[in-house]
């Protein structure tokens, strides 16, 4: 019978995907960092393993850093990081290797696509025998080295990551500062960075002075090209994100999905609101993001900017139970709203989308907030769930039960290596749209296990 | 940069606008007091910039300029940003009318000198009437560039007509590649319409001697506060400084994944004969030995298809034929009867038009772009889809109209083999002589909403006047716009 994706007879051909687009990798990547502390690696890690997992490719970091921290407990001060302390450059060593075998174990038993090496690897040996390891085990290896000489850029950097390390609990500010500007001076020494000769067959890219200027070299395939793509759309100037849901609409107050409708009394009160609020945050340069929905647009209207609309930012296309209440659902279609139960995040309404395609939608969208600054982005319930995921690293388990109430607008500003939220109710009642998964996923399930935890509407 | 929360136009007292459906693209606008949609139309587009943009190539000749630049254009006109290239050599060929010898390009050649310089003025004039008076947004301006100084000259017309500038720079050293850049392009180019081959050649590589002593190739230091890609031997390296804004950043993604590596791209619609297909395509020679990727939509027909090939194949939901919303399984004729104003808006605006709850053939581009960016980077591929989006793709790389594109031809049983060639693409028509109906509905030439009923219908394709091998049988006509069905049964027959 029909598989719950709803697209029969299909040969599992690369892996077993049922997604809306090819998997397109068959070696696994290791995505190898290069550069002086304080350059940004680790927040470059995050945030690419963050972008390739919402994506779907199942991506780690392995920050030897940690390693380290776990063989050493304690740091003293920087002269562990001297070039000639043989002890502990022993220690280094073995927690890369410790490291690689992590990363091994990650492709081979955890069914990873991309791992990405997050250590300095500022020498030319170091990098050979990640290419050996590489090669013995028919990983494909790309580079991802950032240099920097802007000292105001480092010393922002080591302000808002290096200070709260636990390396240096212990330390006031100034003892910090001046410890790992010395251990910076331990690498440089020995550092050399990748050569347009020497390296001109290795695949990488160069990352100079936080985005002004890329080198990228022999991009081997899908992925990696993906990956440069994403590298040089993003940007570390500080910046604000507001994520908010239309106003409470007619469909809503009677429990029905989807559809187009206009704005309830109430709705049209929290437009009036969030106008209030949005002039009151005096953002520079805002730029409103709406979808083609008239209750998106309605609600913009009221803030009295200009706005863009987007068709990508359209709610999730419930196909033939567009505008049924779940009650409706759960009698003409009592199978697949088990199945949905099942699966939320894979489950594909029929005619319809899945959450799993939702994200595919929504790519550029991402890509283009990367390249913004101030934004508010005026959505629906399911794509808010996918780009919150996105900025919170929500697996794709949490994803489509991540609660996005009506009415409440989500602030999102990137600090450190992830983003700090507030949410705002703007004090306008409205219904509760937010189905929490039920006890019985069963597709045999009585009716009342069913509707157990649909939300209270007209 | 303006903060909100300052005086704007419309404030907090005055109540927000009313919206009104566009009845075409099915978009809500806010209406002005008399209820007419308001001019301002907030739709994302690709372009948001308010500046135009002028691309500037920089590179020797041979060096894939104008095949970046046409390339470059097509892709642009393709996702609905307005580009045109001008190519200075053109302007050079109108001027000069006979080209004799290298020696015009001698850079002690006075009278050249001043010829060139006057041809790439009047370059650049047409590109300030295109982007300032005619609506275009990209101007590619084709051309070596190779000094500084001209660079400059360049780059203050663009500040005095508020343009942004791109560098597109082409370096190559590899013989063979400058070798067979020659023989494909330049060979046949007016310019040596009366040599022989070996005269051509030698020529042209004098030609290109006198630009090397004063070329001066982008500088990482000299130019830092440019914005510009070097591409480096056909794309083994790429040099990418201070992109700007979005457009920019689609622009190097594109230049990116395109290569020049020989290949062949098969499209064709589901139904297809798995005997006739594997047929036609095993035993191409471009193939033999090499793998090929075979891509198919999610929906049935093309799944069903590919399996009968018997080879592994990719799905992507982005094949999916377009969505023709509550029109889907409908015959032309019920939707005459049900929806005539939607049908004659459909014939009004065919690109443009979305059906109720469905897409439009401009939704359909902005779908495959993904598509068409991996068919850049991949080598020999098969992909079997459907009509609209046959006419998608087949529209970028014939470089056809939003106009045109949805009234090309894509018969079923018919594979098109697409090879690059020159700063084209080459198009091979395989009939599989397997007898098929007739899917396409030409535009009629009443589109008025209040036609009859009989002008409305008059180009609907006769679907039931096919017959099959020996066969004499009576079959359901496929619908014409198909949801997610079965193959019909005669293509059954035909796998």
């Amino acid at each position: 019978m029909e598989h719950q994706k709803k697209a029969v007879m299909r040969k599992r051909t690369r892996g077993e995907s049922t997604a809306s687009v090819p998997q397109f990798t068959n070696s696994p990547t290791m995505i190898v960092m290069v550069g002086l502390p304080a350059r940004g690696k680790t927040y470059i890690s995050k945030k690419l393993t963050r972008y390739l997992n919402w994506i779907g490719v199942p991506t780690k970091v392995f920050n030897v850093g940690e390693y380290r921290r776990d063989a050493v407990q304690t740091y003293k001060n920087y002269e562990f990081f001297r070039p000639d302390n043989k002890d502990a450059m022993k220690i280094r060593k073995a927690c890369a290797l410790a490291a690689l075998k992590d990363v091994c174990c990650y492709f081979t038993q955890d069914h990873g696509q991309v791992a990405v090496f997050d250590a300095t690897n500022t020498t030319r040996d170091r990098r050979e025998l990640i290419l050996s390891f590489a090669k013995d085990n028919g990983y494909k290896v790309f580079f991802v080295e950032s240099l920097c000489d802007d000292l105001e850029i480092i010393a922002e950097n080591i302000k808002q990551v290096k200070l709260s390390s636990p390396d240096y609990i212990n330390c006031d500010k100034e003892e910090a500062v001046a410890d790992f500007l010395k251990r910076i001076d331990c690498y440089k020494i020995t550092y050399v960075p990748l050569d347009d000769e020497k390296d001109r067959l290795l695949s990488y890219i160069k990352i100079f002075n936080v985005g002004s200027r890329y080198l990228v070299n022999q991009v081997q395939d899908h992925i990696q090209s993906r990956i440069v793509y994403y590298l040089m759309n993003i940007h570390v100037t500080p910046r604000t994100i507001y994520l908010c849901r239309h106003g409470e609409s007619e469909l809503n107050l009677v429990g029905r999905i989807g559809g187009d409708s206009g704005l309830s009394t109430r709705g049209i009160k929290f437009a009036a609101a969030l106008g209030s609020y949005i002039r009151g945050q005096s953002i520079p340069d805002l730029k409103i993001w709406t979808s083609h929905m008239r209750r998106t647009i309605q609600t913009a209207e009221a803030i009295g900017v200009p706005y863009e609309q987007w068709k990508a930012l359209n709610e999730i296309d419930a196909g033939v139970c567009e505008e049924m209440t779940y009650e409706e659902i759960q009698d003409h279609f009592q199978e697949e709203f088990a199945l949905r139960d099942q699966d939320k995040y894979r489950y594909r309404y029929p005619k319809g989308e899945s959450y799993e395609d939702l994200v595919q939608r929504l790519e550029p969208v991402i890509m283009e907030l990367e390249r913004q600054e101030n934004v508010l982005v005026i959505c629906h319930q399911a794509v808010m769930r996918c780009l919150l995921a996105y900025f919170l690293d929500k697996s794709a388990d949490e994803l489509p039960y991540l609660k996005c109430p009506l009415h409440t607008v989500l602030k999102l500003t990137p600090v450190a290596y992830g983003c700090k939220v507030e949410s705002i109710f703007l004090n306008v009642e409205a219904v509760n749209t937010h189905r929490v998964r039920p006890t019985n996923v069963d597709v045999d399930r009585d009716p009342e296990d069913a509707l157990l935890t649909v939300p209270e509407h007209n | 940069m303006s903060l909100i929360g300052e005086d704007t136009e419309r404030c907090a007292t005055v109540s927000p606008r009313e919206l009104t459906r566009n009845p075409l693209k099915k978009t809500w606008v806010p209406s002005c007091r008399n209820g007419l949609p308001e001019r301002h139309i907030s739709e994302r587009k690709v372009c948001m910039t308010n500046c135009p943009t002028l691309i500037v190539t920089v590179g020797l000749p041979a060096r894939g300029k104008t095949y970046i630049s046409k390339k470059l254009t097509r892709y642009l006109n393709w996702i609905d940003v307005p580009t045109k290239e001008f190519n200075v050599g053109q302007y050079r060929r109108e001027c000069v009318k006979i080209y004799k010898s290298f020696e015009f390009f001698q850079p002690d050649n006075e009278e050249g000198l001043k010829i060139r310089k006057q041809c790439a003025l009047a370059a650049l004039n047409d590109v300030r009437q295109y982007l300032t008076d005619e609506g275009g947004q990209v101007a590619v301006f084709d051309a070596t560039n190779t000094t500084r100084e001209r660079r400059e000259t360049i780059l203050r017309f663009a500040e005095q007509n508020g343009f942004k500038v791109f560098f597109v720079e082409s370096v190559c050293e590899d013989p063979d590649v400058i070798a067979e850049n020659i023989v494909q392009v330049k060979l046949g180019s007016p310019d040596y319409t009366h040599c022989n081959t070996e005269e051509a050649v030698a020529d042209f590589l004098k030609r290109i001697k006198c630009y090397e002593n004063s070329y001066q190739t982008l500088d990482e230091e000299l130019d830092r506060e440019l914005s510009f890609i070097k591409i480096i031997d056909v794309g083994q390296r790429y040099l990418v400084n201070r992109v700007q804004d979005h457009i920019q950043s689609r622009i190097v993604y594109y230049l990116m994944n395109i290569h020049i590596t020989p290949r062949s791209i098969y499209l064709c619609r589901h139904g297809e004969s798995d005997l006739n297909v594997k047929g036609r395509i095993g035993g191409d020679s471009g193939l033999s030995g090499r793998g090929k990727e075979v891509w198919t939509s999610q929906m049935k027909r093309t799944i069903q298809t590919a399996e009968a090939v018997g080879v592994p194949y990719e799905q992507w939901k982005a094949l999916n034929e377009i969505d023709a919303g509550v029109c889907e399984e409908l015959m032309y004729e019920e939707i005459q009867q049900k929806y005539p104003l939607e049908f004659a808006l459909r014939d009004q605006d065919k690109y443009r038009y979305r059906y109720p709850k469905g897409e439009s053939y401009e939704d359909l581009v902005q779908r495959l772009e993904p598509v068409i960016m991996e068919l850049e980077r991949q080598e020999n591929v098969l992909v079997i889809c459907h009509q609209a989006v046959k006419r998608c793709l087949l529209a970028y790389f014939l470089d056809k109209t939003a106009g045109e594109l949805p009234y090309l031809k894509c018969p079923l049983h018919t594979v098109l083999k697409l090879t690059p060639v020159a700063y084209g693409c080459k198009v091979e028509s395989v009939c599989l002589k397997v007898d098929a109906v007739n899917t396409h509905r030409d535009r009629p030439a009443n589109v008025n909403v209040h036609r009859s009923t009989e002008d409305a219908l008059q180009t609907v394709p006769p679907l039931t006047s096919v017959s099959l091998f020996s066969l004499h049988l009576c079959l359901p006509s496929d619908p014409v716009v198909l949801g997610d069905e079965f193959l019909s049964v005669r293509c059954l027959l035909l796998l």
